[in-house]
């Protein structure tokens, strides 16, 4: 998915910034925009990582040809 | 010996006494045979294996023997199908079969209908043999594991919707990772069809794209419970799986040949979803680590650049700061040397008064005072100090302490000390 390699990406970047930022060895007018862009950054990479979403599907295979089906995990909690 | 009497109620020796009867070679390998099946029938035996071989017909041969003996055997396509390990040669083993004459070359053997490895049990056997061919083979190379994603969005399960793993899964990633979509493939995860449907459940998840791995699991049971996860097909699809697998079969004391090909490979389905969630927190850490060190960096810029920025206002103040510093020592000096001064004076006013004692001392009043009179010879004044300076006839003055007068010499004595003694 797009959105799973642009995490991994994210995260490389960012840390590519954080090692620049703290070498020290940019002007202050880079260190900003880095810092700028740094912080939204990681800002986004959290709320992907706290995404509320949740989907828990069934893998179903019928005369050679798969499909998904929603599973009920309700039930699960209750056993 | 029962052979014997056998032998005569067979008809065979009753009939050499009447009249010798001539047996064709299959005739007489006929009797044999039924002897034998008669005599020994099904039996279990004990021995060694040795010059096996499997035919293309799928028929074993081989022989068992011991120190003492060889026997021919047999172990039929039907038979050593359901068989669990491979047979070789000198492993000891119990078969259980019929003995049987094999009529064109005139051979007995026995035919093995089932055969345990002695000592170990065949199933253990069969999973020695497996791991050991496998493990040449490099299914279990390091080499060969692929690293888990930094973080799966989206994991493929596989093992049965009813069973105990896939709850304790569920639970954990709800809990603690609750954004990770989940697509379980439901499979058997014990007995006969169990193997080929995870081995193919594997294959199924690694058709879908969005996948980052798949946890291959089954809660706790016994060794045969287990035992899909042992069968090579289900090795062999974890080896070639696009996806990181991860193995989470049974519990701690059970390692399944699926674990050792796994690309990781944790206790119990518990701790696979946990290795989800542990990631997801190592990386909110990770993330907090780096805004920490962001903010850090900044702040450290911007206040090494305030430091550098009133470094270079203290340069630009300098000259005032020159101009305080002459006078700081100017004002040094100057108490220096006022204090050099007053010490000068007053050693000046010891040495002064010192002077002065000595003087009053010296004073020839002083001496006066005591009754000592001081004589001088008139007109020139000159301090009498010897009678030889003067003779009779001369005017004196003669100073005392308090007054003077004047006299005439009458009489010289030149040494008057000596005389008066």
């Amino acid at each position: 998915m797009k959105e799973k390699t642009a995490f991994e990406e994210d995260l490389k970047k960012l840390q590519k910034i954080v090692e620049e930022l703290s070498s020290g060895k940019i002007t202050l007018g880079e260190s900003l925009k880095k810092y700028e862009e740094g912080v939204k950054i990681a800002q986004a990479c959290s709320l992907t990582l706290a995404e509320a979403q949740r989907k828990v599907e069934l893998l179903m295979k019928k005369d050679g040809k798969l499909s998904l089906e929603k599973f009920d995990d309700a039930e699960i909690d209750e056993k | 010996m029962p052979e014997v009497s056998k032998l005569k109620s067979n008809g065979l020796a009753s009939t050499g006494q009447r009249d010798q009867h001539i047996y064709t070679v299959s005739e007489i390998t006929q009797v044999i045979k039924g002897l034998l099946e008669e005599k020994v029938g099904e039996i279990w035996l004990e021995g060694e294996i040795s010059n096996f071989k499997a035919a293309t017909s799928g028929h074993f041969y081989f022989s068992l023997k011991d120190q003492g003996a060889l026997i021919l055997a047999a172990m039929f396509a039907h038979a050593n199908k359901s068989l669990k390990f491979n047979l070789e040669d000198g492993q000891k083993v119990i078969c259980f079969g019929k003995v049987d004459v094999y009529g064109p070359r005139g051979q007995y053997q026995i035919i093995v209908e089932r055969i345990e490895p002695k000592g170990v049990g065949a199933q253990q056997l069969a999973f020695e043999q497996l791991k050991k061919k496998l493990n040449q083979e490099g299914l279990f190379d390091a080499g060969h594991k692929k690293p888990l994603p930094q973080m799966p969005f989206a994991v493929g399960i596989v093992t049965s919707s009813k069973g105990a793993a896939v709850r304790d899964i569920l639970q954990i990633l709800k809990k603690g990772a609750y954004g990770v979509d989940v697509i379980l493939r439901s499979v058997r995860v014990q007995g006969e069809p169990a193997a080929n449907e995870i081995a193919s459940a594997i294959a199924d998840l690694n058709s879908l794209k969005h996948l980052d791995l798949i946890i291959v699991s089954r809660g706790g049971g016994s060794t045969e419970d287990l035992w899909s996860f042992n069968e090579e097909i289900v090795v062999r699809a974890i080896y070639n799986s696009r996806l990181p697998v991860i193995s989470a079969v049974g519990h701690q004391i059970n390692t399944t040949l699926s674990d050792l090909a796994a690309d990781v490979f944790v206790e119990t389905p518990s701790a696979a979803a946990k290795m989800i969630v542990d990631k997801k927190n190592a990386l909110l850490a990770q993330l907090s680590e780096f805004r920490y060190q962001l903010d850090f960096s900044i702040n450290s810029t911007i206040s090494d650049l305030k430091n550098r920025l009133t470094a270079f206002t203290h340069m630009l103040k300098s000259p005032r700061d020159h101009l305080l510093e002459k006078q700081q020592q100017i004002d040094e000096l100057f108490s220096g040397l006022n204090y050099n001064i007053r010490h000068a004076l007053e050693l000046a006013q010891q040495r002064e008064s010192g002077l002065i004692q000595r003087l009053e001392a010296l004073s020839p009043l002083a001496i006066l005072s005591r009754g000592y009179s001081l004589s001088v010879l008139l007109p020139q004044g000159a301090i009498l100090k010897d009678a030889g300076m003067i003779k009779p006839g001369d005017k004196l003055k003669t100073v005392l302490a308090k007054g003077a007068f004047t006299s005439l010499v009458q009489e010289v004595f030149r040494d008057e000390r000596k005389n008066s003694v």
